[in-house]
């Protein structure tokens, strides 16, 4: 009796300690022994996270995803994509299933602060908008009284819509639906008249119709939606690696350091510092990131700075169809502000 | 001392407890319990730590926060400015609805399928077996994103009503639209209002007297046609002639009804094209629809099995002697075999019922706001309480299901075998 309760005391005891020690390694170490990233994307959102016929993922966040892993483990296609839905990524994230999210998701208050999430950065400036069958002839949010509406629950655009129709003392009937296809079918067979997501998100869907003309963006914009990658509360380091890899991929883009040039200046120190910083000709920023001095190179190298990526995936010569606006450089006019490599 | 020279005196020793058979089983048992007890006090604390760690720990406070998003489907009063306590309410009467709504509709389809598949006819008994093997055979998932894709795809949006492709079906009184379908409302011109109880809690609800007066009248009706159903019962055992009741007993039930009905001042509200959908009359959306309709063909295929097995064991020599005292086949199946094949028949029938009710949770797949959708998704998702909202979850489920089984259980033990 004695011993029962004794071995059992120490298989409790050896259990929980095991549990203990799991919790305490970083998630750049947790990473690196896997030898891949575990990042979470869309079901498939063209230009931003989608499979191709190979079934490679493509697109603007996946570039993200594929410069984390280029800076940490040296390999851009160490990525295992892990696809969630609006309802599943907070989860998903938070659980430990994933190590980072970058799946257009909204920076809210609640989200960083109550839901324990850190947001590093925003790569895409995006607004909830509408989109209408050109025939509906409505040129206007404010003509929708008493539409039909398909939306992707669990999302922010939920929330905004509900305040936007409440604002405008109007009615409208919700359908919710889980995925993008799903949104997508239903809009199509005319089973809801408004299809409401993230501006660029309906630009995305709209260039995968069979008829894109016959559908318009109406020109409401009717809330802020900061979208980018965000990681869980917990291990500030690896906060640290994702958002100064953003920044890096958005500072390479203001110091003009592409894709193409950057083997050339990575070669040696050159006469830009920040350069030299950046590319760990100079200085030791990827010791203090517990990484090595070639880590933003090789983030870069992997699909481009911030400009290639934006100009591939999503940019004005892609069927996508988006205009750089709020996103571009501040130096042009835009929002995208690295803090500076120093 | 004593033990030693006399071993057969009942003194208690302790290595009796692994020794004698007597107390072994015991002892193996309470050693199990604690076992049991340690692992889900570890579960638990575990839980609570790590939570702790992350810094969340466990509350409910957020139920009475402002939800914030909208339900289509809603059958009390709810504007996104209510709580997460309300909007689950909601959920919760979705659920319900469609899980009352499916198991009266499976029941129906089971039986009959289930009498029909034991059809001397061929085809009939061919037929009935195609269905339950197809619907019995496939994913209920399947079946419900199955129906709500052909509802969306083949049937016409409201815009083709609006451009005359379409036409409204029943003299104009049924809209049948690839959003779903509008049925005619009843509406009373005289009616007496609502009763609103709960103050302005969460829970609140109004009652319409209007229904109240219906239903009491209605049952009033009932109860007076069941004596002189009685009354007719005791006329036939002493005399042996049945008295012709049955215009009677139909119009105590119907007259009053009318007679209310025409006081209330009913009429029909019919749905009208206005703006970008119909207005007026019920409003079935095509989420319901597809949801009510794929779980009630699909468990409708499992009862009409439990159905036949429940008929098939009533032994044959019942139905012949039956026949030999010149029962015609219908009276046969309704007096004689259906009575007793029920008692092999309700008890299978309650976990089916359960099942319907639990698959109901699918109902996400179709964006049907039932409490999975509601508390289980949204208020999840908006407030990142997973623990909490799935425990919830839980707790609701157990206790519709208690209460299913409970409530059938009940209705077993009066037709099942009065043993004297």
């Amino acid at each position: 009796m004695k011993k029962t309760a004794f071995l059992g005391a120490l298989t409790v005891a050896s259990i929980a300690a095991s549990a203990a020690v799991a919790q305490d390694v970083s998630t750049v170490d947790q990473i690196k022994e896997r030898g891949k990233l575990n990042c979470g994307v869309t079901t498939g959102l063209v230009g931003f996270a989608a499979p191709d016929a190979n079934g490679t993922w493509n697109g603007f966040d996946v570039g993200v995803c594929r410069a984390v892993a280029a800076a940490v483990l040296g390999d851009a296609n160490a990525v295992e994509f892990v696809p969630t839905t609006g309802k599943t990524r907070f989860t998903a994230l938070a659980s430990g299933e994933i190590d980072m999210l970058a799946r257009n998701t909204t920076w809210t208050f609640s989200r960083d602060v109550d839901l324990k999430f850190e947001f590093v950065g925003v790569n895409y400036y995006d607004g909830q908008g509408f989109m209408v069958s050109k025939d509906l002839g409505a040129s206007s949010a404010k003509e929708l009284d008493g539409a039909t509406v398909c939306i992707q629950t669990g999302t922010t655009t939920e929330l905004n819509l509900a305040d936007f129709f409440r604002a405008n003392d109007m009615s409208y009937e919700p359908v919710p639906i889980e995925t993008n296809a799903e949104a997508q079918q239903q809009y199509l067979a005319g089973a809801c008249d408004v299809y409401t997501t993230d501006a660029s998100g309906l630009a995305a869907t709209r260039a995968t119709f069979e008829d894109p003309a016959g559908h318009v963006l109406l020109p409401e914009i009717i809330s802020k939606e900061p979208l980018g990658p965000l990681v869980r509360h917990g291990d500030n380091n690896w906060g640290d690696v994702v958002r100064w890899t953003l920044n890096a991929l958005v500072s390479a883009e203001e110091l003009g350091v592409t894709s193409a040039n950057i083997g050339e200046l990575g070669a040696s120190a050159g006469d830009n510092p920040e350069i030299n910083r950046l590319l760990g000709t100079e200085g030791n920023l990827g010791e203090m990131l517990g990484l090595d001095a070639e880590w933003a190179k090789r983030a870069i190298m992997a699909g481009g700075n911030y400009g290639e990526l934006f100009a591939k995936n999503i940019g004005e010569d892609t069927p996508i169809a988006l205009a750089r606006g709020l996103n571009a450089q501040w130096t042009e006019g835009g929002l995208l502000y690295s803090p500076p490599f120093r | 001392m004593t033990s030693m020279t006399d071993p057969h005196q009942g003194q208690f020793r302790l290595s009796m407890l692994l020794y004698d058979s007597r107390y072994r089983s015991m002892t193996i048992q309470i050693v199990a319990l604690i076992g049991f007890l340690i692992l889900v006090f570890w579960l638990i604390s575990n839980t609570a730590q790590n939570l702790a760690e992350l810094g969340k720990e466990p509350s409910f406070g957020f139920m009475s926060e402002p939800a914030g998003y909208d339900i289509n489907q809603r059958l009390l009063e709810y504007n996104s400015q209510d709580t997460h306590l309300r909007a689950s309410l909601m959920g919760l009467l979705n659920t319900l609805l469609v899980a009352v709504m499916g198991c009266i509709a499976a029941t129906i389809i089971g039986v009959i399928v289930g009498v029909l598949r034991l059809s001397p006819n061929w085809i009939v008994s061919r037929l009935a077996a195609v269905y339950v093997e197809m619907f019995r055979n496939v994913p209920v998932l399947l079946w419900i994103v199955f129906i709500m894709a052909v509802l969306i795809e083949t049937l016409p949006a409201p815009s083709a009503f609006r451009k005359g492709e379409a036409s409204m079906a029943l003299w104009d009184s049924v809209a049948i639209t690839n959003r779903g379908v509008y049925i005619p409302e009843p509406l009373f011109s005289n009616s007496l209002g609502n009763i609103h109880l709960l103050g302005q809690s969460s829970l609140r609800f109004d009652v319409s007297l209007d229904l109240l007066a219906i239903a009491a009248v209605f049952l009033a009706g009932i109860l007076t046609s069941m004596l002189i159903k009685r009354r007719a019962d005791a006329i036939q055992e002493s005399t042996g002639d049945r008295p012709a009741t049955w215009y009677w007993r139909l119009g105590v039930v119907v007259i009053p009804t009318v007679i209310v009905l025409t006081i209330l001042g009913l009429h029909w509200g019919y749905p009208e094209l206005k703006g970008f959908n119909f207005k007026g009359g019920t409003y079935m959306r095509n989420s319901l629809i597809a949801l009510w309709l794929a779980l009630s063909l699909y468990t409708g295929a499992f009862i009409a099995e439990i159905v036949r097995a429940g008929i098939l064991a009533v032994s044959k020599g019942q139905s012949e002697a039956a026949g030999a005292l010149g029962l015609r086949p219908n009276r046969t199946m309704s007096l004689v075999i259906l009575p007793q094949a029920l008692r092999v028949i309700i008890p299978p029938l309650i976990s089916n019922y359960l099942n319907l009710t639990k698959n109901s949770s699918l109902a996400i797949a179709v964006g049907y706001m039932d409490i999975t959708g509601t508390l289980g998704g949204i208020t999840m998702n908006q407030t990142g309480r997973e623990l909490e909202t799935v425990l919830l979850l839980m707790a609701v489920y157990l206790a519709i299901s208690l209460t299913i089984s409970s409530v059938m259980n009940w209705y077993n033990e009066s037709v099942k075998l009065k043993e004297r």
